[in-house]
């Protein structure tokens, strides 16, 4: 192996690490360097420090320590049977970066993967070592988020959790049948149970032991995964019930979608497409909706032919769908209601709720709270406003679909 | 008319307490005017007797406070005047602050917003420059900023929070932050001062451009979140005009290369990991059904369960007790009983005297049935499809196990084992058998003793199942002597 400088490294392995879209560097225990002993501070929401043309934040240094790997999953650029150029960091060369990045304010912190070296277990006792050497020697107190092996030993995974912030596991695509197919060394119980393992842990690391003494807090961010979309026939009714599955059996933050995105040197197993981002984007946008709108998934897929509209957002969608549903009316309808209203956020819902108690809301005033007005017009009746016909006019779909130049965009 | 001049720092406090005064001699808004600089002599000729006589009365919702201690860092000369109308209005509107209908307070609001998010963009874009030799025992960093609104002095505690091991100063036209050994001051803005370029700039540029993926290019979400007038003072951004020009052409070039072959080690590696490897000798031949029970697909809960959960205890139990199915604890674990009916079982049953650790422990079906809420599962019963699926496994492990009594409770383990879940309360505490013959003795689930609501009845329903087991405990050792 010929060895290459610093800088090539870093631009090798951060190039195979551009593919999982997690970048969050929020909710995790307040930390701060006050007393000068150490560097670094975490305080409740994450910072993105840069953005990429790609519209991605950029927040954390994300790299790979190797991107030398033993499996051979057809959607990933570092698959062993790929002729991408491989390198691999030191110990102390990714401690060094983290540390002289963040002392610039680039980053938030560490988000370390790997390609799997020798054997799962090494590979995470080398990702844990460069955790631990950050935390304990450098006392470093930023972010860090480490990729979790899910067939590295239960006690590596301890340790992780115990020097990182997040740990995450990806179940990479939206199926069982899929990962079989696609990533042959990957099996969906291992990472199934790795995440059961994850969620135990921290429930484990909340309770008091007899004596009152707190065990040490275990990932305080919590986990999250990822899952390629678009790479497999999956529809979003299956990705939708399968992230259902997840937040609901492991107490994940978050489950992130990725779109599947050309790679360099790829297998003739999956061929490239352009990926499909406005898919991607809905499919945020409905995660969002049975996170924070009290929907779930059934309900936003039920009446499609099991995939979202690209051409408008999900809860329009779900909205037209279900006219009779509507109008509602702000001064009245509870806070369920108000947030199934287009146009309506969580926050202008609770704006309207905290001011309605005073006084009669007007059209006017809703805008004013925030409110989308263009989406909510057909939905809701106002001491000024009042749909009439519009709720149940036939066309009214199509008023809101996009100007066919802007669907060739997509 | 009274003016009020603020000064350049401590602008907040300074507001506050000139509005405190003003509002005590019940100056009305139109009667006063505002500006930010001026002599410290402009401001103490007015505020300090008035803040005295006035500290106790005035009382101003939380919310107005954090309000204005954003938005009198805004630019706009305006905003102390509106700051003030909103105060005086709030002496008599009860519940204004909730209202943000109201046109004015909406204007504040979206002018705290402005300032919010003019201090988060500080702490994300300020780059620092390192200008002291790297061996100092406090390295040096310098920064050059230009904020929308006068964001400095609110945001430099930030920095001092998170960069306390180090000397730094934040330059910006109106306002210099300096950090030196754990002290921050400040001292005046100044033009442009000439940092020199640090070598890990370069780094950074490598790293910006390549976690940059080419095939997704999305510009205008770029541009929102970082919008160009930020561009000067980011030493990544002089790389961003290149990154988007090439960008079509290498996203076309990926698609377009055909597959190569995969180098000559890759084959060699997939083969080593392919190959069935050493296979790990089965201790019994209960490992060998466990292994065989995780792989089962008879019917769709595995799709959903984490794992499947098989039964444990000893080979030669001669009782083994039967429950429903895995809950969500026993799901995660992949060991049954872990839960809290299992552990309510535990209690109970070593109360009736039985020895849980020489009883066989399992579940009617082996997988958990649930349907998802939120961030919870909530059990389901399986159904008679599902029992009848997993009664292939559960016989298995009679047959492997042979216990002289199987304790059955609930419902589902007496459909699996009796082939009725009928009137289970009037058949509890009797025996009864398998289709095969092996005795069985039949209680409730002890999940049905932690729905009960009411305590008293709660306690009566524990006596009654600590007496099933009790006796359940007498037929073994019948069972035991015979």
């Amino acid at each position: 192996m010929t060895a290459h400088s610093l800088e090539r490294k870093l631009a090798i392995l951060s190039d195979a690490a551009r593919y999982d879209a997690s970048c969050a560097s929020s909710g995790t225990a307040k930390r701060n360097s006050k007393d000068g002993k150490g560097l670094g501070s975490t305080e409740g929401s994450g910072i993105c420090h840069a953005y990429a043309p790609d519209g991605r934040c950029i927040s954390l240094l994300k790299i790979l320590m190797t991107n030398f790997c033993i499996f051979d999953c057809a959607y990933c650029v570092n698959r062993v049977s790929s002729n991408t150029e491989r390198a691999r960091f030191s110990v102390d060369e990714v401690v060094k970066l983290t540390l002289e990045f963040y002392r610039r304010n680039y980053i938030e912190g560490l988000f370390l993967s790997s390609g799997i070296i020798q054997s799962p277990d090494k590979t995470m006792e080398d990702m844990v070592r460069i955790a631990k050497k950050l935390r304990l020697e450098e006392n470093f107190r930023g972010y860090i988020h480490l990729k979790t092996i899910p067939e590295a030993s239960e006690e590596l995974i301890e340790q992780a959790g115990l020097y990182a912030d997040r740990v995450s596991i990806n179940v990479e695509m939206p199926t069982d049948a899929s990962v079989t197919q696609y990533a042959p060394e990957k099996k969906p119980d291992t990472i199934r149970r790795a995440m059961a393992g994850v969620r135990m842990r921290k429930e484990a690391a909340k309770d008091k032991s007899h004596t009152g003494k707190r065990p040490p807090r275990f990932a305080p961010a919590g986990q999250s995964t990822q899952m390629i979309i678009g790479a497999d026939g999956s529809n979003d009714a299956t990705i939708l019930g399968q992230s259902t599955r997840l937040y609901s059996s492991y107490g994940l933050k978050r489950v992130y979608y990725s779109a599947f995105s050309p790679i360099p040197d790829a297998t003739a197993k999956l061929p490239l497409i352009k990926p499909p981002l406005m898919r991607e984007h809905r499919l945020y946008q409905a995660d969002w909706l049975m996170r924070f709108y009290g929907f779930n998934a059934g309900e936003i897929t039920a009446g499609t032919d099991g995939n979202l509209d690209l051409a408008i957002d999900p809860k329009l969608a779900w909205a037209l769908r279900n006219r009779h549903a509507f109008p509602v009316d702000p001064m009245r309808a509870d806070r369920e209601a108000l947030l199934r209203v287009p146009g309506f956020g969580a926050k202008t819902v609770g704006r309207i709720i905290a001011a309605r108690r005073h006084r009669r809301l007007r059209w006017d005033d809703l805008v004013r709270m925030g409110a989308n007005m263009k989406n909510a017009r057909p939905f809701v009746t106002l001491a000024d406003w009042t749909p009439g016909a519009l709720l149940d006019a036939p066309d009214l779909a199509a008023r809101f679909a996009p100007q066919p130049e802007q669907l060739s965009l997509f | 008319m009274p003016h009020v001049a603020l000064p350049h720092t401590g602008t907040d406090k300074a507001w506050r307490d000139a509005a405190r005064g003003l509002i005590a001699r019940r100056v009305p808004p139109d009667e006063v005017t505002w500006s930010r600089g001026a002599t410290e002599e402009d401001l103490f000729a007015q505020a300090p007797e008035q803040v005295a006589q006035t500290r106790a009365t005035l009382k101003v919702p939380r919310d107005f406070v954090s309000l204005a201690g954003s938005v009198v860092w805004h630019r706009d000369p305006e905003r102390f005047a509106r700051l003030y109308a909103m105060l005086w209005r709030l002496r008599s509107e009860k519940g204004l602050m909730e209202d943000r209908g109201d046109a004015a307070l909406a204007k504040l609001r979206s002018m705290e917003k402005a300032v919010h998010r003019d201090r988060h963009k500080m702490t994300a874009f300020v780059r620092f420059r390192e200008i002291g030799a790297r061996d100092l025992p406090r390295r040096r960093f310098a920064a050059w900023f230009e904020p929308t609104h006068f964001t400095l002095e609110p945001t430099a505690p930030f920095f001092a929070r998170r960069f306390a091991d180090m000397d730094w100063m934040i330059a910006t036209p109106d306002l210099t932050a300096i950090f030196e050994n754990g002290e921050l001051s400040f001292a005046e803005g100044q033009p442009k001062p000439d940092i020199p370029e640090d070598a890990t700039e370069e780094l950074w540029g490598t790293y910006f451009r390549n976690i940059f993926n080419p095939a997704r290019l999305k510009v205008g979400a770029m541009m929102s979140e970082m919008p160009k007038k930020y561009w000067k003072n980011l030493p990544e951004a002089r790389h961003i005009p290149e990154m988007i020009a090439s960008a079509g052409a290498r996203a076309e070039a990926m698609q377009a290369a055909a597959p190569t072959l995969p180098p000559l080690r890759a084959a060699k590696i997939t083969e080593r990991l392919a190959a069935p490897g050493v296979v790990r000798a089965m201790a019994d031949d209960l490992d060998q059904l466990r292994a065989e029970e995780n792989a089962c697909t008879r019917c769709p809960l595995y799709e959903n369960a984490t794992q499947a959960v098989p039964g444990e205890g000893p080979r030669d139990a001669d009782l083994m007790v039967v429950g429903e199915q895995p809950g969500d604890q026993e799901d995660l674990a992949g060991r049954p009983f872990v839960g809290p009916a299992g552990q309510m079982f535990d209690r109970i049953a070593r109360e009736a005297g039985i020895d849980r650790s020489r009883a066989f422990v399992t579940n009617a079906v082996k997988h958990f049935k649930f349907a998802p809420k939120g961030k919870r599962r909530i059990h389901q019963n399986p159904n008679t499809g599902e029992i009848k699926a997993c009664r292939f496994w559960l016989q298995s492990e009679i047959e492997l196990v042979r216990p002289k009594l199987i304790l059955s409770m609930g419902g589902t383990a007496a459909e699996s084992l009796t082939g009725s879940r009928k009137g289970i309360l009037s058949r509890r505490g009797t025996v009864e058998e398998t289709p095969e013959g092996v005795p069985v003795f039949l209680t409730v689930h002890p999940s049905y003793l932690l729905r009960l609501p009411d305590p008293a009845l709660r306690d009566d329903e524990t006596e009654k199942f600590r007496a099933d087991l009790k006796s359940a405990q007498a037929h073994l050792e019948e069972l035991r002597a015979s």
